[in-house]
């Protein structure tokens, strides 16, 4: 256990390093958030004032929740172990004492705690300056979205896990990547309210992971989902987690038998 | 020459077939999430922003064509940071060719068509749809807007190099106005807040890529600071936008020493 610590606290500090980037994403992620916000506001208003249970304050505080959990989630993907892979890299990690998935899960917890304080929370507070924020009224409601951030973030690291093990077969990966981005964009709830889309698509979004990446923390984080009803939710993360990180382990085997590492 | 740059990069990547079949498949469908955002919330409320869908579709397909030209032709010089930190720059600085012309045909990835072809095709269709009445005035301004809407673009891009002479480590800074104005452009400008709006329409000229010359092609009435007419603005706003940008470019050249040898 020290050992993976040691590694959290290092990701931890290599991305605390630099800081004109993480004002650049501030300020950036900021700018979003101000354009999302003025789009669904826009419809909350010809709606008269409450869309499928949205109403304004509802909206700003699911829109800059969702812009702050963009960068601990690393909704963009990552594609470090893909180039490993293709480098042959890996078989250094594959040799080393700690387990492979281990090692990955402990350096993205280490940068998912600098990504949330360093560009998390500043759009946070800057959305609730401009446009204000709903905070829940249950005390419980921070405790449960805490646990249910934790297991955002590690059902996120096992979905992007797989798509960059797909390397093992892959040429190029990138192209997946960009597809994978684009389809959890959408179906994660982080750029609508997954309850305001259409039967059909909502029923595609709830069969898949990508709602307990995005839309289940921030509804049990604002509160807009009561503890109570919020624990069923919590319970399809920790689901998904199991069902992802059998997923993962499988891929990782099958790959590292057809995997050949060229060069001494 | 611009011929034998541009010329070699398209047949080089052409050889490739699947593997730019899959890349075009994958960008078809990242625009098509894109647009669904804006068709989920129009299948909850009639009108966003004082537009219907099909005058949504309109100024998104307009928006997607002009960022698509925009993206193909200078998207690349959004990496420039990572050619100053490696030291490739020095290689492109010496040989005699303009240096802004060799990052845009250098990696000039054609899988980007995708959106190009997605904005057109929504662009058309989504016109006859919203009952365009041509005449000669409008269909020439119909032809203009993406082309002037590109240049903007284009403009931006170049702002965005540009700045990070200055930023290297800030890049993400400029993401605010190129992707971030390419999400205003591609939504119906009446949504905005006015001070938003004076921002995207007076600073960063967005909402004259697409929403205003929709106005004016549909005879819609506008909002505040964007009249009907505004439409014919995005041609003028681009040529003040690329005399900023190629002054701020050749700033940027002229501070570069370069990291060493």
């Amino acid at each position: 256990m020290p050992t993976y610590w040691t590694i959290a606290a290092a990701a931890f500090r290599q991305y605390s390093t630099y800081r004109l980037a993480t004002v650049a994403g501030v300020f950036t992620n900021s700018v979003f958030g101000l354009i999302r916000a003025s789009i669904l506001f826009a419809a909350i208003t010809t709606a008269g004032g409450e869309l499928s249970g949205y109403t304004i304050a509802q909206a700003a505080t699911y829109v800059w929740l969702g812009q702050a959990l963009l960068a601990p989630i690393e909704a963009f993907g990552t594609r470090e172990v893909s180039q490993r892979v293709h480098q042959g890299d890996v078989a250094i990690d594959l040799l080393r004492p700690t387990s492979f998935l281990g090692l990955y899960y402990a350096q993205k917890l280490g940068r998912a705690a600098f990504l949330l304080l360093g560009r998390g929370v500043p759009p946070l507070l800057i959305g609730a300056l401009l446009t204000g924020l709903a905070l829940p009224e249950d005390p419980l409601s921070y405790l449960l979205g805490a646990l249910s951030l934790l297991l955002a973030i590690t059902v996120a690291f096992l979905t992007d896990m797989l798509v960059n093990l797909t390397a093992f077969w892959l040429l190029e990966t990138r192209g997946l990547t960009v597809v994978y981005t684009a389809v959890m964009n959408l179906l994660s709830g982080f750029l609508i309210p997954i309850v305001w889309f259409p039967d059909w698509l909502l029923s595609i979004a709830r069969a898949t992971p990508f709602p307990s990446m995005i839309q289940t923390p921030i509804d049990t984080l604002s509160g807009r989902v009561p503890p109570l009803e919020a624990l069923p939710l919590l319970g399809t993360q920790l689901g998904w987690t199991a069902v992802l990180t059998a997923a993962a382990l499988l891929m990782l085997h099958a790959g590292v038998r057809s995997v050949e590492v060229q060069g001494g | 020459m611009v011929r034998t740059l541009y010329g070699s990069r398209i047949r080089s990547q052409a050889t490739f077939r699947t593997s730019f079949l899959a890349d075009l498949l994958g960008q078809l469908l990242v625009v098509s999430t894109e647009f669904l955002e804006l068709w989920v919330i129009l299948t909850q409320v009639s009108t966003l922003g004082g537009m219907t869908l099909t005058q949504v579709a309109v100024v998104y397909g307009l928006g997607a064509l002009a960022f698509g030209i925009g993206d193909i032709l200078f998207g690349e010089i959004d990496g420039l940071s990572t050619q100053i930190k490696s030291g490739k720059l020095e290689t492109l600085l010496i040989r005699p060719v303009p240096v802004l012309l060799q990052i845009s045909s250098l990696d000039l990835s054609l899988r980007r068509i995708g959106r190009i072809v997605v904005g057109l095709a929504m662009y058309v269709t989504a016109l006859v749809l919203a009952g365009f009445q041509p005449t000669a005035a409008t269909l020439l301004l119909a032809v203009l807007a993406p082309l002037a809407g590109a240049l903007l673009f284009g403009a931006l891009f170049t702002v965005a190099g540009a700045l990070q002479f200055w930023l290297v480590d800030g890049r993400e800074f400029a993401n605010a106005f190129t992707y971030g104005g390419n999400y205003v452009a591609t939504t119906p400008g009446a949504v905005f807040a006015l001070p938003l709006r004076a921002f995207f329409t007076f600073v960063i000229p967005a909402t004259l890529i697409a929403y205003a010359p929709t106005l004016t092609l549909l005879e819609l009435p506008g909002p505040a600071l964007i009249p009907a007419w505004a439409g014919w603005l995005g041609l003028p706003a681009a040529i003040v936008a690329w005399l900023l940008a190629g002054l701020l470019w050749r700033a940027g050249i002229r501070r570069y020493t370069g990291a060493g040898g």
